[in-house]
């Protein structure tokens, strides 16, 4: 059996280059996009750990995490599609009207 | 054999994630993502989790990515093609991505020392291998009836949120 | 230990469905349904009116609250197989949450009626909030409260975006969007580790476990900081506050009232639930994350906030500086602290949104009149709302005989009891610039030149007139007896 490590860390490294994403990407969809793979490596924590505690729970946790991430997609798309319309852009750096 | 299945698994994973992550163009990295999130499903399968593994192909690719792409169609994008990257934060990320990852590798791999101890809390259905469809929607409608119940919520006020913002006036 | 059933044995058919436990948060919600349900069939002109069905369904889920209190125990058990807690806690808070949304709905009112535009969806996404808001209060596992706080922020997005064809509000809801998504990773994350940790997330498990596992608990310090994060940033305790103040500017004024006081509230309570019901183990490690997060909150709130001159944007800064001071109550980490967090939260929550229902009022139609500067001669024109405004200033400010300096003083004394000297001093501190611009405010309203011309007519609807004077009543009388509700407050900490 593979040790539980290689899938933490394969977890870690995924959840990590989200992050990385998220600051590098100056694209709202693009940065979107790596929260989902961040919350993918969470989901291969929960399966991961699912497995090795052998218990079912870590299983229904992803679900939810599914749903969770289908209920932001639906909005945070949203308003993406209200930010084109309005703004012709989705550089975050030029959603500026206010100072930071 | 499972470990070969892994690295596979893995190195496509992290290739793909990386483009994700780096990729000029939205369409690329929804699809680089798909590609991503594929492989992911054949982790689950490989950790035995067959119906999230199912349901991670139909619902991560098929519905939520289907929809990234979209709105991707939809919004204009043949002009964001041509806007930059913003390139000041490069290196940055990477030596904050090598220092956070080995951080986090070291910590999980330190703590994770416990399960070749002893399998704590291995006190719930094990009957795991062999009927995993079965026992999650046993699991799902006993225990976590109530989270269940309240996901409902959940997606009807994404619904009526995604509906409100974007009609438009009459 | 009767009060929880181990849930790993239930067996199917045991009957653990206690709805009486969730009755405020049904009700609400078929109300929110059923108000959808009329949208089509009310003309767009009269969607203002929609609020009251609101207000009646947000008045029968406390009458139920009321009803159901005799058939539970003072001791409080955990329901649907250990997922909700039916306790004096979460009584309390939902309370003060049904209390909070009828003031919201209210100010919405107020709001709606000056857009062209109104939608009856906004009083639906507030009950949904709400509801929210009510499971985080009384959620004994960490999924439960993943899914309330979830079902809170996805409203919030929307309604920080409703006010369509303004910029502002649209960029501060794709930047709360993203923040709140990229945290929510980091708080999944954490419960994760939490998962791997202890093998379960019940809050009573989750303790239970801990203790025994004897290695160095790497993977728990590792979901404590992650799970910090995420409410950091819910919270908006430094250094995760950046996206506040723009958010808070760029929303519609009740979702800012929303934002500030529902949303921190019900993160905070669901962290006091998680530090102490679930990781007390892990006190000294939190507690130093805390007291630095205090420290760093209390003073980059209320000195950011000298410098505003948009009264949104202060009023952003100093609930950043309120947060800062309720983790006093929290880094404490004894009853008078739990004690005191609650007395400050129904504190905070009378005096903000009190100011801010004051703040719609003379902001007027678009939001024109936000900046202090329109606040100049206040005093002349409209001396109930200078003279309400002042007293929720002085209120926020901690000044002797108002909620907010019996609310400080108890957390302070917590604090004390504790030994967190130095915490105390510099939060002493901290307010003690705070009063500077609240002052301000109060002296710009009835020292500054009168210049006739700023600001046109305002006129306070008569519900509002009602609900702001019972704010400045509440705010004073908490002020100088607060022996009430501090016996409520000593009685809810039983969790």
């Amino acid at each position: 059996m593979i040790p539980v490590t290689h899938y933490l860390a394969l977890a870690a490294i995924l959840f990590v280059i989200g992050t990385c994403g998220v600051i590098l990407q100056r694209n709202v969809l693009t940065m979107f996009m790596c929260i989902e793979l961040m919350l993918n490596a969470v989901n291969l924590t929960f399966i991961t750990f699912s497995r090795f505690l052998n218990q079912l729970d870590g299983q229904i946790f992803v679900l939810f995490v599914m749903t969770v991430a289908a209920a932001e997609a639906a909005v945070g798309l949203a308003l993406i599609v209200i930010l084109s319309r309005r703004a012709d852009s989705l550089d975050v750096d030029q959603a500026n009207t206010m100072k930071w | 054999m499972e470990l070969i299945f892994f690295y596979i698994l893995a190195g496509i994973l992290v290739t793909f994630s990386i483009l994700t992550v780096t990729a000029p163009n939205p369409i690329r990295s929804a699809v680089y993502l798909i590609s991503a999130l594929l492989s992911m499903a054949g982790l689950f399968f490989l950790l035995e989790a067959e119906f999230v593994g199912a349901v991670q192909v139909l619902v991560y690719v098929g519905g939520i990515m289907v929809l990234f792409l979209f709105v991707i169609m939809l919004v204009n994008v043949r002009e964001m093609e041509t806007q930059r990257r913003a390139s000041r934060h490069w290196k940055t990320a990477v030596v904050l991505g090598v220092v956070l990852s080995s951080e986090l590798i070291f910590l999980v791999v330190r703590g994770a020392d416990i399960f070749s101890t002893e399998g704590i809390g291995s006190n719930l259905i094990v009957e795991a291998q062999t009927r995993n469809t079965e026992s999650v929607g046993s699991l799902l409608y006993s225990t976590y009836l109530l989270p269940f119940e309240i996901a409902s919520i959940l997606l009807l006020v994404a619904m009526v949120g995604a509906v409100v913002l974007t009609m438009k006036e009459k | 230990m009767n009060r929880f059933v181990p849930q790993m044995f239930t067996e199917w058919g045991t009957v653990d469905l206690n709805y009486s436990a969730l009755l405020p948060e049904i009700i609400l919600s078929l109300t929110g349904i059923m108000i959808m349900l009329v949208i089509p069939f009310v003309p767009t002109a009269r969607h203002v009116s929609l609020g009251y069905p609101a207000l009646a369904g947000i008045a029968v889920a406390f009458l139920s609250l009321v009803a159901t209190r005799a058939t539970w125990d003072q001791r409080g058990e955990a329901f649907f197989y250990g997922m909700v807690f039916q306790d004096p806690f979460a009584l309390f808070l939902k309370v003060l949450f049904l209390f909070a949304t009828a003031a919201l709905v209210l100010i919405a009112m107020n709001y709606l009626d000056q857009e062209d535009r109104a939608q009856g969806e906004f009083y639906a996404l507030l009950l949904f909030a709400t509801v929210g808001m009510c499971l985080m209060a009384a959620s004994a596992d960490l999924i439960m409260t993943f899914l309330g706080l979830e079902i809170l922020s996805i409203s919030t997005y929307v309604l920080a975006g409703l006010k369509e064809r303004e910029r502002k509000s649209n960029e501060s809801a794709i930047k709360y969007f993203l923040l709140g998504a990229f945290s929510t990773a980091f708080m999944l994350y954490g419960i994760a580790f939490v998962y791997g940790a202890t093998g379960s997330t019940q809050y009573l498990i989750i303790a239970k476990v801990i203790p025994t596992s004897e290695s160095e608990p790497f993977l728990l310090l590792l979901a404590l900081g992650l799970m910090l994060v995420g409410f950091g940033f819910k919270i908006a305790l430094a250094p995760f506050h950046i996206w506040a103040p723009d958010v808070y500017e760029g929303a519609p004024l009740p979702v800012t009232a929303l934002l500030a006081v529902g949303s921190k509230a019900a993160a905070l309570v669901a962290l006091v639930r998680i530090l102490f019901q679930a990781l007390p183990a892990l006190s000294p490690e939190w507690q130093v994350l805390l007291w630095m997060s205090a420290v760093l909150t209390m003073s980059i709130g209320n000195i950011a906030a000298l410098t505003q001159t948009n009264i949104k944007r202060m009023l952003a800064y100093s609930s950043i500086a309120h947060a800062g001071y309720l983790l006093l109550g929290l880094t404490a980490h004894n009853e008078l602290g739990t004690q005191g967090i609650l007395y400050y939260l129904v504190a905070y929550a009378l005096m903000t949104m009190g100011a801010f229902a004051v703040v719609q009022i003379v902001g007027g139609r678009d939001e024109q009149y936000i900046q202090i500067e329109d606040y100049r001669g206040l005093g002349y024109r409209h001396p109930f709302l200078s003279v309400t405004l002042s007293v929720f200033l002085i209120s926020l400010a901690g000044i002797p005989a108002t909620a907010g300096f019996m609310g400080k003083f108890f957390l302070f004394a917590a604090a004390l009891e504790s030994e967190l000297y130095g915490l105390v001093f510099l939060a002493i501190l901290a307010s003690a610039i705070g009063i500077y611009y609240y002052l301000k405010v109060i002296v710009l309203m009835y020292m500054g030149d009168f210049q006739e011309e700023t600001g046109t007519l305002i006129t306070i609807p008569l519900s509002l007139r009602i609900v702001i004077a019972i704010m400045v009543l509440g705010t004073i009388y908490l002020g100088i007896l607060p022996g009430t509700l501090l016996h409520l407050a000593s009685e809810a900490v039983n969790f």
